[in-house]
């Protein structure tokens, strides 16, 4: 199964989609209704033909997405979520772990490792929703701290795909130090002037957008996602009015000056492609000529 | 002026008015002497009792009394020549947190204070100390110029959140806290930050990256608060008193997390019977710290932040 139009992106394997994928031919678009031919949503990057809404990806489908193929090496899977503070809801938390990996295939809500993009080396992160919201937890906030540091240690530029509700609740004051021990790691970085591009998708919202997500060199966003810090509906119970049009999408967020640049789903692996080329200044991230046809670098060495 | 109460405060309060009853008749008789005496001794018993055991939403209702003392009030009883200053350069001043400089003991520094209002009309001027944007960002201005001039910070944090609303939204609230933590980490002076009453969510963290964090007994601090958890995970408001046990908040959990580096005692029954021996805790607290943080050089300071912050947090690794 052909995916993609351009040969630069990976295909999927068809096994990776099978979980996000309804059975038979059809497939309904969560926006517009539309029903639509799954063939034409998954070549399209489950992006809706008709009205451009941009379906969630899981971490799998974004990194096959954007990283050359076979080149994803995981680091960090051993380290594992716990219930510290035995917090108990309605139900405990232990047990909202439990369902959110088998709910999610994923043993948090982030997948993080080396990667090539065109060729690129990079540390990249990618969040995944369907894992408790993209929330931020202690793992969460260690697996991303240390993209960051492995980045420092081996002179590497961070590419982080974000999506995420904000702060772990059940975690308490940890998931709010998180905020502080991601964005320190940020700070490290940038003070060794090695590159991070922040790629937000819908929904990025709360403790992640008001840490790493927004500290960006440059900030990418898809069409249309919900960026901002307070939820929608936090903001209409507070102030009881309603809230204006497109407020909070990503063209709003853009409009107000808090993006660099909105862009398509499939223009996603062309735009990093190009932001690292123009950052990556060191020998040994810079790309040799293994760009795939139809990648907009411009070749230096 | 009598101050308003709680509901598990009644038997202190109807011990006060007995005893005050008795004392108005100014009556030399030695039985109600004697009992004046009784009376008086029941209420110091009582008063441990009640406040030697609180739980943690009855922290959280005295973190909010009205009558608790609030930036301002500390910083006039700790500090000598305050000079506040205002806005943000870019967009406007945020009277939700005063910022500025003044002496302490001598010796001048950064004042950055999340501010409450003492009744409603105050409050609402002030947003009931949720701040906006611009509030982080002539934070972050103040904070600057102490580390240009080589001067500690000290941040007083009693915020009930970041204001959840559309010009916060629209001017980057997200952006202004994310800036902030990252700034602050890189700050060349001693942070000391000292949590007086509510630390909520963002809205505390957007100013309360610290060297050192000390707490004030009653106060609380969290990610979100009890009500907005409680109406999340158990979909019922009601439900906070449940929640507020859950999430940990109070000064001695957050001891046991690491999270924060000292308690600061409180009055019995709470700061706001009595600012000025609260303030006196908080002074003693803070001239400790001060002699220790300004000792170190601007790199130790900034490796020390980096690493307190870089613990925290708990995962399995195998
Ligand atoms: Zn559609």
């Amino acid at each position: 199964m052909t995916w993609f139009r351009k040969e630069q992106f990976t295909v999927l394997k068809a096994p990776q989609l099978k979980d996000r994928i309804p059975d038979g031919l059809w497939y309904k678009c969560d926006n517009c209704l539309n029903i639509l031919y799954i063939k034409d949503f998954m070549q399209n990057l489950k992006v809706c033909p008709r009205c451009n809404f941009h379906a969630r990806l899981n971490a799998d489908e974004r990194i096959a997405m954007v990283v050359d193929e076979g080149t994803f090496q995981e680091i960090d899977t051993n380290v594992l979520p716990t219930d510290s503070l035995k917090f108990v809801d309605s139900k405990p938390y232990c047990e909202r772990l439990e369902t959110a990996k088998q709910k999610a295939n994923m043993t948090e809500a982030i997948k993080t490792g080396f990667a090539e993009i065109n060729g690129y080396k990079v540390v990249i992160g990618v969040m995944d929703f369907a894992f408790i919201g993209g929330s931020m937890g202690s793992v969460v906030g260690e697996k991303v701290t240390r993209v960051f540091e492995t980045a420092l240690d081996k002179k590497l530029p961070v590419t982080m795909v974000c999506t995420s509700g904000g702060a772990r609740m059940q975690e308490a004051i940890l998931s709010l130090m998180q905020m502080a021990k991601t964005s320190i790691a940020v700070a490290r970085l940038s003070e060794a002037r090695l590159p991070y591009i922040s790629v937000l998708t819908n929904p990025t919202t709360a403790g992640v957008m008001a840490s790493f997500a927004s500290l960006g060199d440059v900030i990418v966003a898809e069409l249309n996602a919900l960026i901002g810090f307070a939820g929608p509906r936090v903001i209409q119970q507070t102030i009881n009015q309603i809230l204006p049009k497109g407020f909070q999408r990503s063209e709003f967020v853009l409009e107000h000056g808090f993006l660099d640049i909105i862009i398509h789903r499939r223009d996603l692996k062309k735009v990093l492609t190009n932001l690292l080329s123009y950052f990556c200044l060191d020998q040994n991230t810079r790309l040799k000529g293994k760009a795939g046809k139809g990648a907009d670098v411009i070749e230096v060495i | 002026m009598a101050l308003s109460s709680f509901d598990f405060e009644k038997p202190v309060v109807e011990l006060e008015q007995k005893i005050e009853n008795l004392q108005a008749k100014e009556s030399t008789n030695p039985e109600v002497r004697k009992e004046l005496e009784g009376l008086e001794e029941q209420l110091e018993e009582t008063k441990k009792q009640i406040y030697g055991n609180l739980t943690p939403w009855q922290r959280v209702q005295l973190a909010r009394h009205i009558a608790r003392p609030h930036s301002l009030d500390y910083i006039s009883l700790l500090f000598s020549d305050w000079m506040e200053l205002h806005g943000d350069r870019t967009f406007a001043d945020d009277p939700a947190v005063v910022c500025g400089f003044a002496h302490f003991d001598g010796a001048p520094l950064a004042v950055i204070g999340q501010q409450k209002g003492k009744d409603t009309k105050e409050n609402l001027a002030r947003n009931f100390a949720m701040m906006h944007p611009e509030g982080y960002r002539k934070a972050l201005r103040i904070m600057k110029l102490a580390d240009k001039f080589a001067l500690p910070i000290v941040v007083l944090i009693d915020t009930p959140g970041a204001y959840p609303g559309i010009g916060a939204e629209e001017r980057g609230q997200a952006e202004a806290i994310a800036r902030n933590i990252k700034e602050m980490a890189l700050l060349r002076v001693p942070i000391i930050v000292i949590i007086i009453g509510e630390g909520a969510s963002g809205g505390a963290l957007g100013v309360g990256l610290g060297n050192v964090v000390l707490m004030l007994e009653n106060a609380w601090y969290c990610v979100i608060s009890p009500e907005g958890c409680a109406s999340i995970l158990w979909r019922d408001r009601a439900m906070a008193p449940q929640s507020a046990d859950a999430l940990k908040l109070t000064a001695r959990d957050l001891i046991e997390l690491k999270v924060v580096d000292e308690v600061i005692p409180e009055p019995l029954g709470g700061a706001h019977r009595n600012p000025e021996e609260a303030a006196k805790n908080i002074r003693v607290a803070l001239q400790k710290h001060l002699a220790i943080l300004t000792k170190k050089t601007p790199k130790q300071l900034q490796a020390d932040r980096f690493a307190k912050y870089r613990a925290m947090g708990v995962v399995i690794e195998n």
